[in-house]
């Protein structure tokens, strides 16, 4: 008959959001294994020819895995999760409940931010083991740069959520992962990329990222560039999901 | 509800839609699939803007007005709305946190049968189980209406009964039930009021009695028989009538099929198993009941429910 406050119910929707992302295994793999496992194998093997301009491998490489971290979670994973949730009835019920349709979107942003806050905690661990010594002047402005990321990324997937089929946001989202990962300029910089890559990468909101949180984390600095490319993507993302957005 | 209107890609599914839903009973909304009885409520629940027509669930504007509404109203979608990588008892719980003043859980759970699988997840649960976690989904925030589609669909006999049962109890608290349905049954046992829908328009609505035409004392029923096609039925009803002359009507719904609707005492089966003898007709079958709301849609529209 009567509502619970607001915030108990975003709370408990952004629980409900962080356990079922934290309890499915496919999701776990692509949020935490795999971040893990490109940290060590990059940072252990030479296998990747990567200029890291002085700085150790340890420190070069950490900053791209928080940025892959990041569009794993607030893309990839978010992307899944809402278009089977869109398919199965799950955001029409809820969006009936006094959660509503607000409650419902903050719930999954603020499960978004949840389960990147642990991706930092064991890739940050991982590579603190491996000799990783972050720039700490530069952490609030790592922590803006993923805010935003995180923001252009979750815009990115709810567009995608809420306009294709599941199965082809499936095939999508992870199709889009693997092309960000190897030529999106989030482990190895724009400009080490082969051809038009190296100009096209930059402008990506992946290339962004990585470059916004290596300058931040090795010390020289977040490029103005960075900002205003994932200022762009976040504003023309959010506009394109709200506009288009079914939620049947 | 008032003219209401819902067109998708210029077809309108539902097209000047008339229906009231009273506290304190049930109203069933029965058609085929397709009539736009799913598109009527998700109007009614505010997931659908109407093109036309005015919808007011306890007098307030289901889109305009939904924040109010929302912990007012309880709703069981007919695909369910279960996330199926939650545990049931985790996903009702969860619901239930929305509201300030939700139902006693164990109570539902053991009321609705959830115990035994509430660490199941959705994806592993049965259909019928499924119908009856969105149903307690549906009633824990203690609603004042409630809407129900195909609440049956899927359901295994003792699990209908279960939430027929539920029904008929948020009924006697005062609690508007809507229900969609396509089976006449659960619209005959289960409703207060039903709105016969077909084609997005309200084609036959009233009591149950109503729609039968039974009168209190009246022996209005149908007899049904099968035999060879293209029967004299005016010479039948004739006969049928004997001496009283009473009214009978009759029809043949698919060649050989007959349906003969009026007092069917003893003497009017004797009379028609006398006139197929005579004409030397052998029927294959002869039953004898009463009308059913699907007789009343096939009368109406000459096609089946279903």
């Amino acid at each position: 008959m009567t509502s619970a406050p607001p915030a108990r119910r975003v709370l408990a929707q952004t629980s409900f959001e962080t356990r079922a992302i934290l309890r499915n295994g496919e999701q776990l793999l692509v949020t935490l294994v795999l971040p893990v496992l490109l940290l060590v194998g990059l940072v252990q093997t030479s296998l990747v020819e990567l200029d890291t301009a002085g700085a150790s491998r340890v420190d070069f490489v950490t900053p791209g895995v928080l940025a892959l971290a990041c569009l794993s979670t607030a893309f990839t994973s978010q992307a899944i999760a809402t278009a089977f949730d869109r398919r199965n009835g799950v955001l029409r019920l809820l969006a009936t409940t006094p959660l509503g349709r607000g409650g419902l979107l903050a719930g999954k942003v603020l499960g978004v931010l949840a389960v990147e806050i642990v991706q930092v905690v064991v890739i940050g661990a991982a590579a603190l083991a491996l000799g990783w010594r972050p720039d700490l002047a530069g952490v609030p402005a790592a922590i803006g740069a993923g805010l935003l990321g995180t923001a252009a990324f979750t815009a990115l997937a709810l567009l995608l959520a809420g306009t294709l089929r599941a199965e082809g946001v499936l095939a999508v989202a992870n199709l889009v992962l693997v092309l960000l990962v190897v030529g999106g300029g989030l482990l190895v910089p724009p400009d080490q990329l082969p051809g038009a890559l190296a100009h096209l990468a930059a402008f990506l909101p992946s290339g962004a990222l990585g470059e916004a949180l290596r300058g931040a984390l090795l010390g020289t600095g977040v490029p103005a560039l960075s900002v205003v490319v994932l200022l762009g993507w976040t504003a023309a993302l959010g506009w394109g999901a709200t506009r288009l957005f079914r939620w049947h | 509800m008032r003219g209401l209107v819902k067109r998708y890609g210029g077809r309108a599914v539902v097209d000047g839609l008339d229906l009231e839903a009273r506290a304190g009973a049930v109203t069933a909304v029965l058609g085929p699939n397709g009539a736009g009885k799913t598109t009527t409520v998700e109007c009614c629940e505010g997931l659908r803007t109407p093109d036309a027509g005015a919808v007011r669930v306890l007098g307030l504007d289901p889109v305009t007005d939904a924040r109010t509404l929302r912990p007012r109203v309880g709703v069981m979608l007919q695909d369910g709305g279960l996330p199926t990588g939650a545990r049931a008892g985790e996903m009702l719980r969860h619901v239930a946190a929305m509201y300030a003043a939700p139902r006693d859980l164990g109570a539902l759970s053991e009321r609705l049968g959830l115990d035994s699988f509430a660490r199941t997840t959705v994806r592993r649960l049965s259909g019928g189980q499924r119908q009856r976690l969105a149903l307690a989904a549906a009633v824990v925030g203690r609603p004042e209406v409630v809407f129900l589609d195909e609440p049956s669909a899927g359901m295994d006999p003792q699990s209908r009964l279960a939430v027929w049962d539920l029904v008929r109890e948020l009924r006697d608290d005062g609690v508007a039930v809507v229900l969609t349905t396509h089976l006449m049954d659960e619209a005959e046992d289960l409703a207060d009021h039903v709105h016969v829908v077909d084609h997005g328009r309200v084609i036959a609505s009233g009591t149950v009695r109503e729609l039968l035409a039974v009168d209190e004392g009246a022996r209005e029923r149908t007899v049904r028989f099968d035999a060879a096609p293209g029967l004299d039925r005016a010479a039948l009803s004739a006969a049928l009538g004997g001496d009283g002359g009473d009214g009978w009507a009759i029809t043949e719904r698919e060649p050989g099929s007959y349906v003969a609707s009026g007092p069917a005492d003893p003497r009017a089966v004797a009379r028609l198993a006398a006139w197929l003898a005579d004409a030397d007709v052998l029927a294959s079958r002869i039953t004898v009941g009463r009308r059913t709301l699907e007789d009343v849609f096939l009368d109406l529209t000459g096609r089946h429910l279903r």
